[in-house]
């Protein structure tokens, strides 16, 4: 694999799967009220 | 007059975040990150595309599901209900939305049942030593023009289909919709996972990679790349078509959308970003097998899963596990991808004519389910199926997109108020920049691929099929959708639903 290839695999990696850990991190600490619970008629 | 809270008990909620959320993902992740991505990225540079997708991701894909999140949850109904709470007028975009979803789910349940066929023909490769004239000649006796003789192998696992989706759906909300995304997509991480680690393991895997994340810089001069990202952002969302704005319809009232949708979103890409890995370490493989560059082996779409992946499958190292992991993985995404569609179509049904959940599950598969299988268990289902694809997609799904953006940012002048409405529970603020993204960028942009798209289509008849064929089943369906809309957007509501003043009633309710 060429070094371009290994870094823009490794970049990738990082902004996507890293911004969907800090989403879920960011998500998870909300301290809005827990979600509703409703009947499923 | 109804209550909010007494609608949102009939109509059905998901139990909680998390399910609402596993749902969002099971709709979005579909058999587009499998077998579309991995080929429009490496058509759009290689490792170069990773910047107009994501570009696209940031200024087009989560600013257009935010807008569906906050129609849905502000206006707590299907995407009619809540288009006609939004102003009466705009009423018709979400039964336009509607038809789009009846015409997709007709052909897309057909895709299933072929993945289910072939998790099976991996166990013996009954394809041999030529993929392509299995699928065309023996599997779906392929015949030119329409023809109307039944394929057994199909009509078989089609029906299972619509029966196994039937019954989800009949389950309701929570029970059917929630906990299918619940089991399904866990799942399906875990085999993709498994199927992406044993691509890797296999020789030839390295050059595929290469091939997949080598920059070609100068494509990002091309605005066909950066249209193919918006393009494949755009429809592998699930956005514009009614899905999210009824999924969000369901999340209780104080929920963080925006948090949320950023979780949905980066899920989805992340997924893709994992199919792009497993498929191209699996095309590197097929490569090296065959002593060709990965070039000449490059696949998408249909191509990919039924033509090279059998190849890949007979040629590797444990390849039936290759293949129950693949097809597998295929049926998992498409059913929750198809559960959500229908679910667009049942709930503004019910919201319309206030049905039992039972009863407007049966009027709206069983007659979607005849016409999947009178069309699609034929000979002619593969050519019908193709362009009934392409042009929901391109003048339903992209269209109505444009339109309802429009409809939104400049008719209604909404979006103040609809970030208004977000940012009471949401841990990511809306602001200007996100008036100037969906009613500036997102219809622009979508617009550009759409009349590139238009371009192509009028120069040359798309994939050769007869005129005929495309006027009737391209054409025909995507203006169909159109008049269905607009007549539907006249008709009534009944008396006790509250259409014209829920904004006020909603308003009092969210400041008690």
């Amino acid at each position: 694999m060429s070094g371009a290839a290994v870094v823009m695999m490794v970049v990738s990696i990082l902004i996507v799967w890293g911004g969907l850990a800090a989403a879920i991190v960011n998500l998870r600490r909300g301290n809005g009220p827990g979600p509703d619970i409703h009947r499923d008629l | 007059m109804t209550t909010t809270t007494e609608a949102e008990k009939r109509r059905g909620a998901f139990s909680s975040r998390t399910v609402f959320i596993l749902a969002a993902i099971g709709s979005a992740v579909g058999l587009g990150n499998i077998w579309r991505f991995p080929y429009v990225a490496y058509e759009g540079g290689g490792g170069a595309f990773i910047v107009p997708y994501i570009v696209a991701l940031l200024v087009a894909g989560l600013p257009f599901l935010l807008m569906d999140y906050a129609l849905g949850h502000r206006y707590r109904g299907s995407a009619p209900l809540a288009f006609a709470r939004l102003r009466r007028w705009t009423e018709g975009i979400g039964w336009w939305q509607v038809a789009i979803c009846v015409a997709i789910a007709v052909y897309y349940a057909a895709v299933v049942a072929w993945s289910i066929r072939y998790t099976g023909f991996s166990l013996t490769q009954a394809w041999g030593d030529d993929p392509e004239s299995f699928l065309m000649n023996d599997f779906l006796q392929r015949a030119e023009g329409v023809s109307f003789t039944v394929v057994p192998g199909v009509l078989v696992p089609l029906a299972l289909v619509w029966v196994v989706t039937i019954a989800i759906m009949a389950f309701g909300v929570q029970k059917g919709v929630g906990a299918t995304a619940v089991v399904f997509i866990p799942v399906l991480l875990v085999a993709f996972t498994a199927l992406v680690v044993q691509a890797l393991l296999l020789p030839g895997a390295v050059e595929g990679l290469d091939a997949l994340f080598t920059p070609q810089w100068a494509a990002l001069l091309e605005p066909g790349v950066w249209g193919a990202a918006f393009g494949q952002i755009f429809f592998s969302l699930s956005v514009g078509f009614g899905i999210m704005i009824t999924y969000s319809s369901y999340v209780g009232r104080k929920t963080d959308m925006t948090g949320s949708g950023l979780v949905v979103g980066l899920s989805n890409s992340g997924f893709e970003l994992l199919a792009g890995i497993g498929v191209f370490a699996a095309l590197g493989f097929l490569a090296q097998a065959n002593g060709v560059q990965v070039t000449e082996v490059v696949a998408s779409g249909i191509g990919l899963a039924f033509v090279v992946f059998p190849a890949i499958i007979s040629e590797a190292p444990a390849g039936a596990l290759i293949g129950v992991l693949f097809f597998g993985s295929l049926v998992l995404a498409g059913i929750t991808s198809l559960v959500s569609i229908l679910e667009v179509v049942i709930s503004a049904v019910r919201d319309k004519f206030e049905l039992t959940r039972i009863r407007a599950t049966l009027l709206v598969t069983v007659p979607a389910a005849l016409v999947s299988v009178a069309f699609f268990s034929t000979a002619s289902g593969l050519s019908v199926l193709d362009i009934v694809d392409h042009f929901v997609n391109q003048y339903g799904i992209l269209l109505v997109a444009v339109i309802s953006t429009l409809a939104v940012a400049w008719g209604v002048r909404a979006l103040p108020g609809l970030a208004a409405h977000l940012n009471r529970s949401g841990s990511v603020r809306l602001g200007r920049w996100w008036y100037v993204l969906v009613g500036g960028v997102i219809p622009v942009a979508l617009t550009f691929v759409l009349v590139q798209q238009l371009i192509t289509d009028l120069r040359t008849p798309y994939e050769g099929y007869p005129m005929w064929m495309l006027a009737v089943f391209g054409w025909g369906v995507a203006v169909a959708a159109i008049l269905f809309g607009l007549l539907a957007g006249r008709s009534r509501w009944k008396a006790g639903t509250a259409v014209e003043n829920f904004e006020a009633e909603h308003d009092r309710e969210d400041a008690a």
